[in-house]
């Protein structure tokens, strides 16, 4: 690997695991579920960075591409699905707050 | 031909949802069952020239990227069975047209989705087919949407995403080491360059990824909830099925062909395994409700799979494999059985259940084959599979895991004995709560309605369960024994 | 070199922001802007078709999906809103502090261990690629649409 990319590659790699730390934080701090979904949101970005960089270094951007478009696609079935759910929970509970959801023990 | 089995339950989802009245009901109903029945056949009994005859015409439409060996029909052939009792269950269990019909569409999704989770080659095609059973089966989850399922299926989604982000992390790693993501080239890269850290970081996160997705104890929290809030006929399918091709085959096709499986990695394999099964067999002792006694047990039992496949060796590979399907079938026939209480009695709790069980002979004789056969009592199908397990785990030296396996199956025949005695043999005894178990058995006990979907289902799987102890040479022989060919 | 850092730079604070903020529709509209920056970075990367995936579908689809599932749901009210306020800053306080300490941390000593990429091949068409090569993922996607479809069909729809 020359040094130019091995540079790219490692200051790429720092700010990915930063967008990670904040994803996994936002899941687990939070007490709503659209904001856990944001979390999910954000760890996802994080890995369809790491997708693209990945294909950028070894040359296959093509695939690269072609792996984050079908990544995107299942992105968004999962938020309408998870949006359906979380609407229910509401209905439910009138309240989005997860630990209402204290019915189920783990 | 192969892609038939993605193809095929891909156009009857067309068909009947095509704008025409008469095919919903019981005509999308009948073609469903005739397809499962034609993929059990095809799987049973497979011609070798059907897998690889191909009209040169249709190459250029079909010829997908698909293989198709022998774990591959043991699997096409678990899901048949199993998709085909849950779709009788269903019959008898779901209320209103509207309802049944939805989940038709839901199970010929979830089979497409599991159908090519176990053909595909590649590792990112494995990870969108299993998002497509994994959405199936959010939605399922979360098909009467009452109270519980819903929150059962969203712990259900937030942990099956956050283990996806586990793969997606472990298929960016592979790309940029192997620059290609077929199991073909990154099971070369792996044996060709063993010690580069950006290997050994995408297999621990997949491996990660997957023990979310197959519920092994340190991430089991969803599990038991996911299985016993969703509707009785998407319990059996899910424990049958969905989890154990999404989590437990993935391991087992990964680790025997794709990564290479080293002493790290063994002795995590092996530590996960004992400790789901210690601790999910005492779990399951503590449980008032059947069906989270299941879902506990079907922890526990996923756990001997683990445990034979971190053991490392062929015949071990072979135990596990034969474990997978024998729990498939017998797990299978106690969710329908607990399908069958419910639905007569409606509830699941088993102190509300206490004495009823001889008012349904079938339920009460079918359940106690499978549950001996969980716990490996000898003449049944359970017994020799955890036979060959511990034996491997013996031949290699692994006595306290081999030890552990054994009490285990004690625990287990304790839970399940003292559920039987509960529910199905205390006749005299008359039940502690009268008036409500009264009213519940007035509100749900309907002797008008004939259950012969749930009771021909819990026949068959029974007969299926005997038949294999019986003939367990016959199967090691024609079916399990060539598996040691796949293993590296 | 130095716009990938600033744009780098932009996405990370767009990402703390779209966490730290209160209102949940700031929050929304903060993981629209990251997306956005996103897209840029994927752009730089050489990978345009899939950049313009990222800013039309996940700058612009996504967000409406969640302002339709929020709308649905109760809004803070003006009074409890310095309440959830403050609750929040008490749970989320950390998180600049943890990013500044883990991104210092990471610029010390973070090391690329030496390995070798994969060769080179021939330069590809993404719609290649997409067409003959991973026709099964398109598949995929078709069949993950239709079960998205069934759940709006299930899971939006209120019964009685």
């Amino acid at each position: 690997m020359s040094p130019d990319l091995a540079g790219l590659f490692s200051y790429f790699m720092i700010f990915i695991i930063l967008l990670f730390i904040c994803g996994a934080y936002c899941i687990a701090a939070t007490f709503n579920m659209v904001r856990a979904m944001i979390g999910l949101e954000l760890l996802i970005k994080a890995a369809t960075l790491l997708i693209i960089l990945a294909g950028y270094l070894c040359g296959r951007s093509a695939l690269a591409q072609a792996i984050v478009i079908t990544l995107i696609v299942i992105e968004i079935v999962v938020m309408v699905v998870a949006g359906g759910i979380i609407l229910w929970a509401f209905r439910h509970n009138e309240s989005i707050d997860p630990r209402k959801l204290s019915n189920l023990k783990g | 031909m192969t892609s038939l089995f993605i193809f095929a339950p891909f156009f009857l989802l067309v068909i009947i949802n095509f704008p025409l009245g008469f095919l919903k009901g019981r005509c999308a109903f009948c073609l469903a069952a005739s397809l499962l029945l034609a993929q059990v056949l095809l799987a049973a009994f497979h011609p070798w020239l059907f897998w690889s005859a191909y009209p040169d015409c249709l190459r250029q439409f079909f010829g997908f990227p698909l293989a198709v060996d022998n774990l591959a029909l043991i699997m096409l052939f678990v899901i048949g069975i199993v998709a085909l009792v849950s779709l009788l269950t269903a019959q008898d269990t779901l209320a209103g047209e509207k309802q049944k019909f939805n989940f038709i569409n839901l199970l010929l999704v979830a089979l497409i989705g599991m159908n090519a989770t176990v053909l595909v080659t590649d590792i990112f095609s494995l990870y969108v087919f299993i998002e497509v059973t994994a959405m199936a089966s959010f939605i399922l989850i979360a098909l009467e949407k009452g109270k519980f399922a819903i929150e059962g299926a969203f712990k259900y989604l937030m942990l099956s995403a956050i283990a996806s982000v586990f793969m997606l992390t472990s298929v960016a790693f592979l790309l940029l080491t192997a620059g290609d993501i077929s199991f073909a080239a990154v099971h070369h890269v792996l044996t060709n360059v063993p010690g580069s850290f950006f290997l050994k970081l995408a297999v621990g996160l997949f491996l990660c990824g997957l023990l979310i997705k197959s519920g092994v104890v340190p991430f089991h929290g969803w599990l038991p909830d996911a299985y016993s809030a969703a509707p009785s006929c998407v319990s059996v399918l899910l424990a049958g099925t969905v989890t154990k091709i999404s989590g437990v085959y993935i391991l087992l096709r990964l680790f025997s062909s794709v990564f290479t499986l080293t002493p790290a990695l063994q002795n995590v394999l092996l530590f996960a395994g004992a400790i789901s099964i210690v601790f999910a067999a005492l779990a399951a002792l503590t449980q008032d409700d059947f069906k989270r006694m299941l879902a506990y047990s079907s922890i526990s039992q996923v756990g001997y799979i683990i445990l034979a496949l971190g053991c490392g060796t062929p015949l071990a590979f072979v135990g596990a494999v034969f474990h997978f399907f024998n729990h498939a079938i017998f797990k299978t026939l106690l969710f329908v059985n607990a399908a069958s209480l419910e639905k007569r009695f409606g509830t699941t709790d088993i102190n509300q259940l206490e004495g009823l069980g001889e008012k349904c002979p079938v339920t009460s004789v079918t359940s106690l084959v499978a549950m001996l056969s969980t716990a490996g009592i000898p003449p049944l199908s359970g017994f020799w599979s955890k036979l060959i397990i511990v034996m491997a785990l013996f031949s290699k030296g692994r006595f306290i895991y081999a030890g552990t396996a054994l009490i285990a199956s004690i625990i287990t025949l304790a839970y399940f004995l003292s559920l039987e005695r509960r529910i199905f043999f205390n006749k005299g005894k008359p039940a502690p709560a009268a008036g409500g178990t009264a009213t519940q058995i007035s509100r749900g006990l309907n002797p008008a309605k004939n259950f012969s979907g749930i009771a021909c289902a819990e026949i068959l799987l029974a007969v299926f369960t005997i038949a294999g102890g019986l003939g367990y040479a016959f199967m090691l022989n024609t079916w399990f024994l060539p598996l040691k060919a796949i293993w590296h | 070199m130095l716009i990938n850092l600033i744009l780098l730079f932009v996405l990370l604070s767009a990402a703390v922001w779209t966490v730290m903020t209160t209102r949940l529709i700031r929050s929304i509209v903060g993981l629209a802007f990251t997306s956005a920056v996103l897209a840029a970075v994927i752009y730089r990367l050489n990978s345009p078709l899939a950049a313009v995936f990222e800013l039309s579908v996940c700058a612009g689809l996504i967000p409406v999906i969640f302002i339709t599932t929020v709308s649905f749901t109760h809004r803070i009210s003006k009074e409890e809103l310095p309440v959830a306020r403050k609750e929040r800053l008490v749970r989320f306080r950390y998180l600049p502090f943890i990013i500044i300490a883990a991104g210092l941390v990471l610029s010390w000593c973070f090391k690329i261990p030496q390995f070798n990429l994969p060769a080179a091949g021939p330069k590809e068409d993404v719609r290649n690629i997409i067409w003959y090569l991973r026709h099964l993922d398109l598949l995929g996607q078709i069949v993950i649409l239709l079960a998205g479809a069934f759940g709006v069909v299930v899971l939006f729809k209120e019964d009685k």
